[in-house]
């Protein structure tokens, strides 16, 4: 199997995969990443969504062998102890149920609070239609990226 | 699904204790059981090995306190609530207290079972007990350090104080404590004199869940693990023939394609399954693979030939099969008051409606998995299961293995939703893992979930009311069903001893799709049916919506009738605190409201939804909501557990639709099958009604009422009745809307 270097959570590494394996897999599998989790595989539910150059990107359909020229950052690597803005605002809002889904959710709403910096609650519905939570924490979560986007400015 | 017998608590002789070998003392307890006179326990945390405990106390000699919490945590927040009853009652900061996952070894377990909304109101009673209890040990074993009467003594926040203002740690005396007797009796707290019970207290997964730790059965890794996908077959109906795996083998990370399938058929055979659900008796392929994704690549690579063994359904056949039976064949009668033919014999007016529900795939988040590890001597079994006790029970019979050679250890789910009540996933990875001779976890994709699934079964009912005079004095309600009916006391739910004359009939289809518990079995259909007839016979009276509620009520609220578990009471004061929360009646112009109410699982809610139109459709706003669950544990779990149940019924009955061409499913994943997303969600304003009864459950009760509410808001602004899920079928279709 080929071996590619990417640069994930500011460290370069070198992985060992087949060519068309999905960044998800090399994360969960290669890497012991797994808070980038599998839902649905073809880029329908949000819960693997990771940053790629700082946007949100479903790594379930990012095929290794063209990551390496990319940053790509993971839920582990958007803070360094759990205290990012919008973790913090999740934390205090108690968003979660089951769980699952909540660190894609988390990955889509801080790429999302980067470039939109005081969205409206309608913004937020928007930003965030594209990550299913099973649990319908929505009103929760919608909440809490409106406390993320406080606690940023 | 029979889980428990009514208020059965045993509560003497429930704990024992003993000293740790680093110092500290562990309890253990079992929650609802009485332990066994020779139940031994361990000395260092370790050996914890629920063999005669299903749950554990660990306070250290620094004061911190470990709970070993023993129900499986699904996302419906017992791994924080239950241990919060416990923490009230040893008075401790819950600062000072953590928890942990417990795990299964063998069959001494009572309710270690997530399912039925039944986790808290079981161990309410049970994990205050073994608090106060260890409190009380602590402070005897202070007043024998201090040579006075424990009665002289207080304690409060890990603290024990004496009338001379000296101080002990419950961490000072634990280790004298342990060796003493275990007092019996003990008075518990007065509700006014709580601290930890009622406060909002997150999540206790919290930080992990946000990190990224692994927590879920899917993150589990072992040395010398290997991944396991599995082809089965595409149409409900169908079995193996045979299979052509040269193409898979060729996928560099395959190392083998194995079938199973023998020894579930066996077991199957062998009537112990005493489980509602069947089981294909089919052979399945295997992938066995060194990662997921050649596991992934390789299932799809395999080429099989199935043959057909029964019939292939489609959702016409049941639609005909469900038609027929609402015809009245074969009917089973649940429940008959008066004489309900002369009521409509006798009636002024006559109605009848119909109402149709689909079938639903339970599509939890994190799909289907689990880590089997057979060897010769014993068996390590790990993942998200909502019933570890039967599973464990069932690997034993599959494998021919004793129970106590079988370690389970559960995980956090991502999701349940009834699915995991079934263990399926875990006799296949069992099954798998005894044919290679390797650590080996089953993961299923989402395709794999949603096609061969054990449904939500498609579901019709047929209501018909006698009015006379004014009143409803008749009422007969029959369900067609697929695979089984109503159970335990819902044809003794609402409007059950509010009219005279009333039945309940039943009747089911037996289908080759397999079909099971999708939260709040049956009801969850049920009380949109039913609540949605309620709303039309109030127009058809001339009645307000929930004055016709109040006043059938009334005649519930001095019932004999012991089948009758829900309160006339409760309800009438749920149903008028979102009345009065809702503002009912006075919304602004262009807000439409509807009202729906119904008990399940012990608790009873109300709720009003209010909708806009925008463009010509139904837009809906906001859900008011009153609950009464007696005491709120934890407001803040409480609240999101009532909030993800409206929405899920909501999201449901508007778009959830499930069909069958050929005993195939024409959707797998999420790009046909819709879920509400964030941008179709209403908010959801939950209010508790204040009480001192002992707590009920709330992972189900809020999603029953939540479709009834919003069909009867789009007819209170278009006029027009719903008469089936989903809703949105219904809307564009344009007779409705026009």
């Amino acid at each position: 199997m080929p071996n590619y270097t990417l640069n994930i959570n500011g460290k370069q590494v070198v992985v060992s995969a087949d060519e068309d394996t999905p960044l998800l897999w090399v994360l969960r599998d290669e890497l012991d990443l797994v808070g980038t989790k599998f839902g649905c595989g073809i880029a329908q539910c949000g819960s693997c969504t990771v940053h790629v150059n700082g946007i949100a990107t479903r790594s379930c359909q990012m095929q290794v062998s063209i990551l390496e020229d990319v940053k790509i950052t993971t839920i582990e690597g958007l803070s360094k102890d759990g205290k990012h803005p919008v973790q913090e605002a999740w934390k205090e809002i108690d968003v979660p149920q089951c769980g699952y889904c909540q660190t894609g959710q988390i990955m889509t709403a801080s790429a999302f609070l980067a470039e939109n910096k005081r969205p409206s609650g309608e913004e937020i519905r928007e930003a965030m239609k594209g990550n299913i939570c099973r649990c319908a924490s929505y009103n929760r979560i919608e909440k809490a990226v409106l406390v993320a986007s406080g606690k940023m400015s | 699904m029979k889980l428990y017998k009514k208020d059965n608590f045993s509560r003497r002789n429930f704990l024992k204790t003993s000293v740790l070998a680093g110092g500290g003392m562990l309890i253990g307890f079992n929650l609802l059981t009485a332990c066994k006179l020779n139940a031994k326990m361990p000395v260092d945390i370790a050996n914890l090995n629920f063999n005669d405990f299903n749950a554990f106390i660990k306070i250290s000699q620094e004061g911190y306190v470990t709970i070993f919490s023993p129900n499986p945590e699904i996302g419906q927040g017992v791994k924080t609530s239950m241990p919060m009853l416990i923490a009230e009652e040893l008075d401790v900061e819950w600062e000072n207290v953590s928890v942990a996952q417990g795990v299964l070894d063998t069959n001494n377990y009572t309710r270690q079972v997530a399912g039925g909304s039944q986790s808290i109101r079981f161990g309410w009673d049970a994990l205050r007990q073994t608090g106060a209890t260890a409190k009380q040990m602590l402070v005897n074993a202070a007043a024998v350090k201090w040579n006075v009467d424990a009665a002289t003594l207080k304690a409060s926040k890990g603290i024990i104080t004496n009338q001379n203002g000296e101080t002990l740690g419950y961490g000072d005396v634990v280790t004298a404590a342990a060796l003493l007797e275990v007092p019996e009796n003990i008075k518990l707290k007065e509700v006014k004199d709580f601290t930890i019970i009622g406060q909002e207290i997150v999540n206790v997964d919290i930080d992990k869940i946000i990190t990224g730790k692994p927590l879920f059965g899917l993150d589990y890794k072992a040395e010398g693990m290997v991944i396991a996908t599995v082809l089965r077959p595409p149409s409900f109906g169908q079995k193996l023939i045979s299979f052509d795996a040269s193409e898979a083998k060729k996928v560099k990370g395959v190392i083998d394609v194995i079938t199973i399938g023998g020894k579930v058929r066996k077991y199957m055979e062998s009537g112990k399954n005493n489980w509602t659900v069947k089981l294909s008796k089919s052979d399945k392929v295997v992938v066995i693979a060194k990662n997921t994704w050649a596991a992934i690549k390789g299932k799809k690579a395999l080429a099989a030939v199935w043959e057909n063994e029964g019939k292939l359904e489609s959702t016409e056949d049941h639609e005909k099969a469900l038609m027929d039976i609402l015809e009245g064949k074969n009917l089973n009668t649940n429940r008959e008051d008066g004489a309900v033919e002369n009521a409509f014999l006798t009636a002024d007016k006559v109605i009848e409606k119909t109402y149709h529900s689909p079938f639903l795939p339970h599509n939890c988040m994190e799909p289907m998995n689990f880590y089997a590890n057979v060897t010769a001597d014993k068996i390590h079994l790990v993942g998200p299961v909502q019933t570890p006790e039967y599973a464990a029970k069932v690997v034993a019979d599959l494998l021919e293995f004793d129970l106590d050679k079988i370690h389970l250890e559960m995980t956090r789910m991502g999701g349940g939703f009834g699915r995991r009540l079934y263990g399926d996933f875990v006799y296949e990875s069992a099954e798998i893992s005894n044919f290679i001779k390797k650590p080996v976890k089953l993961v299923s994709t989402r395709e794999d979930d949603m096609t061969a699934g054990i449904y939500k079964p498609a579901v019709k009912y047929s209501i018909k009311a006698a009015l006379k005079d004014g009143k409803v004095t008749g009422y007969h309600l029959i369900e067609a069903a697929i695979g089984s009916n109503m159970f335990g006391a819902i044809p003794n739910f609402f409007p059950a001893g509010c009219i005279p004359n009333y039945k309940v009939q039943t009747g089911n289809y037996s289908s080759n799709i397999t079909t099971g518990a999708w939260r709040a079995p049956y009801t969850n259909f049920l009380a949109f049916a039913e609540q949605s007839f309620f709303d039309e016979l109030a127009t058809e009276l001339n009645i307000d919506a929930i004055q016709l509620r109040l006043d059938l009520l009334q005649n519930v609220k001095n019932t004999t009738d012991e089948r009758i578990e829900y309160s006339g009471q409760r309800m009438e004061d749920t149903i008028k605190l979102v009345r009065e929360k809702a503002n009912w009646g006075n919304t602004k112009e262009g807000v439409f409201q509807g009202f729906s109410a119904y008990y399940s699982h012990n608790t009873h809610v109300a709720e009003i939804a209010d909708i806009e139109i925008k463009e010509g459709f139904p837009i809906i706003k906001k859900v008011t909501v009153a609950v009464d669950c007696g005491i709120v544990v934890n407001p803040t779990g409480a609240r999101n557990q009532v909030e993800g149940g409206v929405l899920d019924g909501i999201g449901h009955a508007m778009y959830g639709d499930f069909s069958f061409k050929d005993g195939k499913p024409l959707d797998s994943n999420f790009d046909g099958y819709r879920l509400i997303r964030m941008n179709e969600t209403p908010k959801v304003e939950v209010h508790f009604v204040q009480n001192n009864n002992s707590p009920t459950g709330l992972g189900e009760p809020g999603l029953p009422p939540a479709g009834g509410a919003v069909a009867n808001a789009i007819n209170a602004a278009f006029g027009k009745r719903i008469y089936r899920q989903p809703f949105i079928k219904e809307l564009n279709k344009s007779s409705i809307l026009s």
